[in-house]
């Protein structure tokens, strides 16, 4: 999917992520206080074997795909991928929690509540945004791990990547999120 | 065993079309709906106001937050927005923080005074009124003082809510106007740590972090920042020494989030055995002579035969303890390799590369101190920084623990008057002081004793100590239990605690949202925060000083204790104090709109000025050098003190018989999610890091533990329940369960969240006598 407009992206360093879970308090006070949902989680995976161990942390919301998988099946056009930069934006007015979706999203971005009866997922805070202001877990992130920016721009960063050993192949859906993780996190087993 | 938690969805895709999706834009009809425009209606004009207010919580750091409140309730909680500079990074508050509002909001806050109404510690209580409350802590007060005079009355360590106007602050001040109350040294924070450090180099003193940038080489020894969270940038700044190229070698039984995030090198060493891996490490640079012996000469006392104090026989330096030449064991890394789990090469490298690279630095966390021995896996840090020459150097050095207060910016809190009683003892002998406190000696670390009275009535305020965090809770709620031995509880929380449950008064304490109130960082940073009422407590929440002054007037001391000042006024004196000391200090009405006062932090290296200039400062120990070698230990002729630093196998350690029965180590380490038990009831944090047990996937195939499973972990002093994570990421032989975990027996006494007290001991540390309560042997099994 062509955006005309400058696709927004993610970029996180993993490898200055701690695992902290303040982008998910950060981002539950702002957009989720009265539910279940954790619209952006830490994922924390590990590997190789003991004492030769390595860790490392994926902070993840919804990626924006320039597929947006989401945004092609949802019943109700309740995703809409913003025209100008790219930020695939769900609606939940429109929303009837059939929960498509989530079954389709590879990366679990929209959860559903089920006492609201419908799903949501990260907006990138575009009320921030539009008012000029960093998404909340920008904001809050305590080691600084977390930016936005354009895709073009974050790909483009040395060891920028979307391919990572315990994610989905990246050309599923396209995320517009890269990472920069350390080396043992790159390397994919066969499936 | 790769906990795949992103839910892959390949399948979605079998079968579904590729075909591009439209952007379906077009015509505004998605306009965003925003979910916070959704979620909260919409703020009436002049509605909506956003306040400073303060994070005190007791970490090391005080964060300045602001609250959005629209229509009288807060919707959202933001951090620092001063701009963020390499060189003054904003403050950024942690998950702690941020989830305030959960908690300060918690429909479970306590709201009225209430009394017991059925066996201490049953946690039945009857509302009374704020009249009957006072009445009845004065009656008690004044029985006790009467019966067994001021001694008898005890202010326990109570930390969870701490500004310049707390709560225990105000309690000493009352204390001390009605003839003082018996006193503690220590914390259970850094015991031995604190007093230890002043035995080999005359106080305690710490690098501040922003001088990790400047180090080549990191060691971090049980120093866990990304999970202790203790100050607001400290793992920006070893991130930030990270990018500048430094190498971080962690040792944690552990893979801590700082050993996986920062770490390039793990070593898992057995709980307890830091010393001997030091030891160990001392010897190769000795063997190797990569030690910095120009140094050791100028500086250090006790290293070698030729700087040692007057009147000790020959063969008790460190050397010759370390070479065996006193007792005939080399302490080589062949020596060390079965003692701590890490190969004799890996201690090899190791310590060559610490030898050869300059400024390396050694910070070690509050863990290890917090063991059996833990005064001598201080003793032995130091020594390794000096040997390597890195003390005093930017970029080297060594850190016990985490930052410091002294290098914050000083201002007053509450005066609390002198204390008439003048025997302490150390805080982690309460509960002996209950039930044998006047037999308590200087063996036991009572100072200017004996105490005159065993503790008869107890000041709970803002604390857990008084059950959850203290050691062995089997036998402190046996000893608590009895209203013969302890004879009157009051306690003042924001919730019905473990501690608050054994109250014979309970009282409903405010937030620090609630009030007014100064916070002061002791992290490092150099700053204070300024935290605004925002709301009013809950019912007929107050805070400690409303209640402390109708006391003090019914006991006929109420001018003396509040000189005609309200809570306000105290701390309008405090901001005018401080603009007397320092010029640019603000006025207390810029001070609460902005929220803090911060000035421009200057690299701090602990003993520069002894390094530097050392005939003008000489370290302030008997012999005014660093003494790797401390008469004033050896004079007290007790095994388990020896004059230099040496490995002591731990009690209920890796070499304890003891294992055939209980075969795994237990650490408690601190976790994101708590500050000690503070938030363990906080909604939020149970949704991003419920409890879970630590378990190697060696140990957990032996008993047939999968991931997930509830487990019961048990020794001879009690029993906990927890769900367990089998992880490649700690040691085998070694499980960890997170401190904080709030004391929740069942029937039979088992506690269902885990909380690891349960497990740990009484038993202090020799020279300290402070808590060794990562020192703990376990089995455990499904439960």
């Amino acid at each position: 999917m062509q955006v005309p407009g400058t696709q927004v992206a993610f970029f996180v360093d993993s490898t200055k992520c701690t695992n902290c879970k303040t982008c998910e308090i950060a981002c539950k006070d702002f957009n989720s206080p009265d539910d279940s949902r954790r619209i952006r989680r830490v994922h924390s995976f590990e590997g190789g074997e003991f004492p030769h161990v390595f860790a490392y942390n994926i902070s993840m919301s919804c990626n924006h795909c320039e597929d947006p998988i989401c945004v092609e099946h949802c019943p109700t056009e309740a995703y809409t991928k913003r025209a100008r930069d790219g930020i695939v934006v769900h609606n939940p007015q429109r929303c009837i929690g059939c929960r498509y979706c989530i079954w389709l999203c590879p990366y679990g971005a929209p959860q559903f509540d089920p006492v609201e009866g419908k799903v949501r997922k990260c907006n990138l805070c575009v009320e921030e945004l539009d008012g000029g202001n960093a998404p909340v877990c920008v904001a809050a992130c305590p080691t600084r791990a977390i930016e936005i920016g354009s895709l073009a721009d974050i790909a483009s960063r040395h060891g920028a990547t979307a391919s990572i050993r315990d994610l989905p192949p990246a050309d599923l859906t396209r995320p517009s999120c890269r990472y920069k993780v350390r080396k043992e996190a790159l390397h994919a087993p066969a499936r | 065993m790769v906990p795949v938690s992103i839910k892959l969805g390949l399948r979605a895709f079998l079968g579904v079309s590729r075909t591009a999706a439209v952007s379906n834009e077009a015509g505004g009809k998605h306009d965003p709906s925003t979910y916070r425009e959704l979620a909260n209606k919409p703020a009436e004009a002049g509605g909506v106001r956003i306040v400073p207010v303060a994070c005190n919580n007791d970490c090391g750091a005080r964060c300045p937050l602001k609250v959005r409140i629209e229509n009288g309730r807060i919707t959202s909680i933001s951090g620092d927005d001063s701009p963020d500079l390499t060189h003054q990074l904003q403050l950024r508050a942690c998950l702690r923080g941020r989830a305030m509002r959960s908690r300060v909001s918690d429909p479970n806050r306590l709201k009225y005074p209430m009394k017991r109404v059925g066996e201490r510690g049953e946690g039945k209580f009857k509302r009374i009124s704020w009249d009957e409350a006072v009445d009845t802590l004065a009656m008690n007060l004044k029985r006790t003082l009467d019966g067994y005079g001021p001694g008898a009355v005890f202010i326990h360590h109570g930390s969870g809510d701490l500004g310049a106007l707390n709560g225990v602050a105000a309690a000493q001040r009352l204390m001390n106007l009605l003839g003082g109350y018996l006193g503690y040294y220590n914390s259970y924070t850094s015991a031995c740590l604190n007093y230890t450090a002043p035995f080999i180099t005359g106080r305690r003193d710490t690098n501040s972090y922003q001088t990790l940038r400047h180090s080549k080489l990191i060691i971090l020894n049980g120093f866990n920042p990304a999970e202790t969270i203790f100050e607001a940038n400290s793992n920006c700044y070893l991130s930030q020494a990270k990018e500048a190229g430094a190498r971080v070698i962690v040792i944690d039984p552990r893979m801590s989030e700082t050993a996986a995030t920062f770490g390039d090198e793990w070593l898992p060493l057995k709980p307890t055995t830091d010393t001997a891996l030091f030891l160990a490490m001392a010897h190769v640079m000795i063997a190797e002579n990569l030690h910095d012996q120009a140094f050791l000469d100028q500086y250090c006392l006790g290293f070698d035969e030729d700087h040692m104090p007057e009147g000790v026989p020959a063969g008790e330096t460190f050397k010759s303890h370390v070479l065996g030449f006193s007792d005939g064991t080399p302490k080589s890394p062949e020596w060390a390799a079965p003692i701590t789990g890490i190969e004799a090469d890996v201690i090899r490298r190791v310590a060559r590369e610490y030898a050869t690279t300059k400024p390396a630095q050694l910070i070690q966390g509050l863990g290890p101190q917090r063991h059996a021995y833990g005064e001598e896996s201080v003793r032995a840090g130091i020594v390794l920084a000096c040997m390597t020459g890195n003390l005093g150097l930017l970029g080297g050095g060594w850190g016990g623990g985490e930052g410091s207060r002294s290098m914050g910016i000083d201002v007053g809190s509450l005066p609390t008057g002198m204390n008439p009683v003048k025997a302490t003892i150390p805080v982690f002998l309460w509960t002996d002081a209950i039930v044998r406190g006047t037999e308590l000696g200087a063996s036991d670390g009572v100072k200017d004793g004996p105490l005159k009275s065993n503790i008869k009535f107890i000041f709970n305020i803002a604390g857990n100590t008084l059950v959850n965090q203290h050691a062995d809770l089997n036998r402190t709620v046996r000893i608590l239990r009895d209203d013969q031995l302890v004879e009157f509880i009051v306690v003042s929380d924001q919730f019905l605690t473990p501690s608050a449950k054994f109250a014979d008064l309970l009282l409903p304490a405010d937030h620090s949202l609630e009030r007014n109130d100064i916070g002061f960082a002791w992290s490092g940073e150099k700053y204070i925060v300024f935290g605004n009422k925002v709301l009013d407590p809950p019912g007929e929440g107050k805070n400690e000083y409303w209640w402390l002054s109708r006391l003090a007037e019914k006991l006929g001391f109420g001018q003396e204790f509040t000189e005609g000042k309200t809570r306000e006024d105290w701390l309008m004196q405090i901001v005018i104090d401080a603009q007397k000391a320092d010029p640019e200090f603000p006025s207390y009405e810029e001070l609460s709109r902005t929220g803090y006062y911060r000035k421009l932090f200057q690299d701090h290296v602990a003993f520069e000025k002894e390094i530097r200039e050392p005939a003008q400062n000489p370290f302030q120990t008997p012999s005014g050098k660093i003494e790797i070698f401390s008469k004033a230990l050896y004079d007290m002729n007790h095994a388990e003190i020896p004059g230099i630093p040496k490995y002591i196998a731990a009690w209920e350690g890796p070499e304890d018989p003891l294992r055939k029965i209980y075969p795994l180590q237990c650490i408690g380490p601190h976790c994101k999610r708590r500050t000690n038990s503070t938030h363990d009831e906080n909604a939020w944090m149970e949704e991003v890091d419920p409890a879970r047990m630590w378990i190697s996937v060696m140990d957990a195939v032996a008993r047939g533990i999968v991931e997930g499973d509830k487990v019961k972990v048990f020794n001879r002093r009690g029993a906990l329940k927890i769900r367990a994570h089998v992880t490649r990421r700690i040691r085998p032989g070694v499980i960890s369960i997170p401190q904080g975990g709030w004391y929740t027996p069942d029937r039979d006494g088992v506690c269902q969240r885990g909380c690891v007290n349960i497990l740990t001991s009484q038993r202090p540390t020799p020279l300290a006598h402070g808590n060794a309560q990562h020192t703990i042997l376990v089995e455990v099994r499904r439960a």
